[in-house]
């Protein structure tokens, strides 16, 4: 088997892994994969191994369980298939674990879960030691996701981690940092507008519609996005400069936000607390000129001195609003009438 | 009455030497919280706006009196200042830290469950009691004491609910945000059962957003238990994209789960009335009976 060695979920589907019976035939194989981008990433790297015939795939992972607040041993006898949809039409096929976070996960729990697969015998030893080996790297790696799809039983009988896939925590780079500099020249479905953006500090995600958003926090800004489709307009990303919004952070937040050609009308959210409206004021002002924004914009400013806020704004032009509804009606109106 | 914190409420701060640990040591005690000592190791002996300076927590209570804390350290050191004031007994614990790695929130979680340390946070805006006690870094001046409960998994937008509360005439009993990251400390859950036992609270405002199921958990709940107070809930989040941050790091739809329309929809059919503007929470809730004066 040719596998190409990409961080994106769903190779196979893409071509990128492919049988090959003979060594002439392997490198004709390589070379059509090396020609390949699979979901935005080049291929610079493949895997050769062994063809395994399996008679039976199992899948096998480990989570982040958010409800009960610990990590989460997943597995089904359905392998090599999409697992949502076994959740979802076969519930009573997945087997949940819950690991826990002080005893951490013992060998006796790693043979229940094996026999819990229907294991038993040598295949039950190897299927825990697997399982085991998860959970390690689970932890040595700050895993968000480890997944083993297909977990694959061969015709002669032994088991096999045929796939291995594992998501890091984007929270644990500090520490973790040979995939920090991994992540800063390619992530798996980011735009390059959303690496520059991370670079910034910036909360950035990029979308097909012309409103470009700007706000202070990130429920702020996701309620701003609800409320810009409910008045029949199309946000063009979501952006959250953050808590203490300084000049210099809505100066990149600008920058990355009309870097987007798609931008026809720009939508300021501010709900200042902390933060100062009249210094928000100033620093929109100032960067507007610096970087000569030719494009409408609408500016919803209110919170701690937002009078004086809204005054130099008005000094140079700009409306703001006092309310968020008025804010995204009024950005839409802007598109729909041709401006 | 209110939940969790109060006029008796004494805190230390982890993290008062840095500069937003200074900066809203300084709006706290403007708000009248009792801020009684801060934890910083190596700055032992300094003040910050004259409050004492201690290496560690064992210092820190042999010469004060304090049961709650707040930590601003940074990611990298939360988990070893979060597990130090749960080692302290001191309760709540409110961590206002962002980007600590999902494994230390899971140790802490668990830790903090045996020792009966309730967790507000990580990522969160904080708890206020208004008139009473502020323990985060929320604008204060936009609370009033009242008679609605608030829960929030956001910061700027339970500013901006809370603000539309009070303009209304809405004041508070507690508002609280349970953080955004995908493993914290309180579920909707947790904080809708301390809102029903206590009096003063009348009614519950409730935000919500995509990612994970507490929303769904909490629409069971309150089915389930034939929750006795009105509760009004805003969910964002309608128009992202599955498989994207919308920066928190908990509000992601993986695959099919964790959308608004679910949320939305399972909240419906257990009684919560649904906000679909955050504006409209006010509008909502109102009722003669829970205005001021």
């Amino acid at each position: 088997m040719i596998k190409a060695q990409v961080l994106v979920a769903g190779r196979g589907k893409a071509g990128a892994i492919k049988p090959a019976s003979s060594p002439e035939e392997a490198q004709r194989v390589a070379q059509t994969i090396f020609s390949m981008t699979v979901k935005g990433e080049k291929v610079a790297k493949v895997l050769v191994e062994e063809q395994l015939a399996s008679r039976y795939e199992r899948y096998v992972s480990i989570v982040v369980d958010r409800g009960s607040k610990c990590y989460t041993i997943l597995c089904s006898t359905e392998g090599g298939v999409d697992i949502e949809q076994v959740a979802t039409l076969h519930p009573e096929k997945i087997i949940r674990y819950r690991i826990d976070a002080l005893l951490g996960l013992q060998e006796f729990e790693c043979r229940t879960v094996a026999k819990q697969l229907g294991y038993s015998g040598q295949q039950m030893s190897k299927v825990a030691s697997i399982v085991s080996k998860l959970y390690q790297i689970m932890l040595q790696c700050d895993g968000e996701l480890i997944e083993s799809n297909p977990l694959i039983e061969t015709e002669a009988g032994d088991v096999v981690a045929a796939d291995l896939r594992i998501l890091v925590d984007d929270n644990s780079l500090f520490r973790q940092k040979k995939f920090l500099e991994r992540s800063k020249t390619f992530e798996p479905d980011m735009s390059e507008l959303e690496i520059k953006a991370r670079e910034k500090g910036l909360a950035f995600v990029e979308l097909d519609g012309d409103v470009g958003i700007i706000g202070n926090g990130a429920g702020l800004v996701m309620a701003t996005l609800d409320m810009i489709i409910d008045y029949k307009g199309k946000p063009a990303n979501f952006c959250d400069v953050g808590g203490g919004a300084s000049e210099e952070r809505i100066a990149s937040a600008l920058e990355i936000v009309l870097a987007n050609p798609r931008v026809k009308v720009l939508l300021i959210n501010i709900m200042g607390g902390i933060t100062r409206c009249d210094d928000v004021a100033r620093a929109i002002l100032d960067i507007q000129k610096k970087m000569g924004i030719t494009i409408p914009m609408v500016i919803r400013l209110v919170g701690t001195n937002e009078k004086e806020g809204q005054k130099i704004l008005a000094a140079a032009n700009i409306p703001s609003l006092n309310s968020m509804e008025e804010a995204a009606s009024k950005a839409v109106s802007l598109i729909s009438g041709g401006i | 009455m209110a939940i969790l914190v109060g006029r008796k409420t004494r805190a230390i701060v982890w993290g008062i030497t840095g500069s937003q640990g200074q900066f809203h040591t300084q709006l706290m005690l403007e708000y009248g919280t009792k801020i009684v000592a801060g934890v910083t190791p190596g700055r032992g002996g300094h003040e910050v706006h004259r409050v004492p300076v201690f290496d560690t927590a064992r210092e820190a209570l042999e010469n004060v009196d304090a049961d709650a804390s707040i930590i601003f350290v940074p990611a990298p050191y939360a988990k070893d200042a979060t597990l130090e004031a749960i080692a302290a007994n001191l309760n709540p614990v409110v961590v206002i830290t962002e980007g600590i790695p999902v494994k230390d929130e899971i140790l802490i979680m668990e830790i903090a469950k045996q020792k009966g340390t309730t967790i507000i946070g990580p990522n969160t805006p904080g708890i206020i009691t208004p008139a009473q006690c502020k323990l985060g870094i929320m604008p204060g001046h936009i609370f009033k004491p009242g008679k609605v409960g608030l829960v929030s998994r956001s910061g700027t937008l339970t500013y901006e609910i809370a603000a539309s509360l009070t303009n209304a005439g809405l004041g508070q009993t507690t508002c609280l945000g349970v953080g955004g990251d995908p493993v914290v400390g309180m579920s909707f859950v947790d904080v809708f059962k301390m809102f029903r036992k206590d009096p003063a609270t009348k009614a519950i405002a409730m935000i919500g957003e995509i990612g994970g199921n507490a929303e769904e958990m909490a629409a069971e709940y309150v089915k389930k238990t034939k929750y006795p107070k009105p509760i009004v809930a805003y969910i964002a989040g309608r128009g992202a994209p599955a498989g994207k941050r919308m920066g928190h790091a908990g509000a992601i739809i993986t695959g099919k789960a964790g959308t608004a329309e679910t949320k939305i929809e399972a909240l419906r059919a257990a009684g919560v009335r649904i906000a679909l503007k955050p504006g409209e929470i006010a509008k909502l809730i109102k009722h003669p009976k829970l205005t001021l004066n």
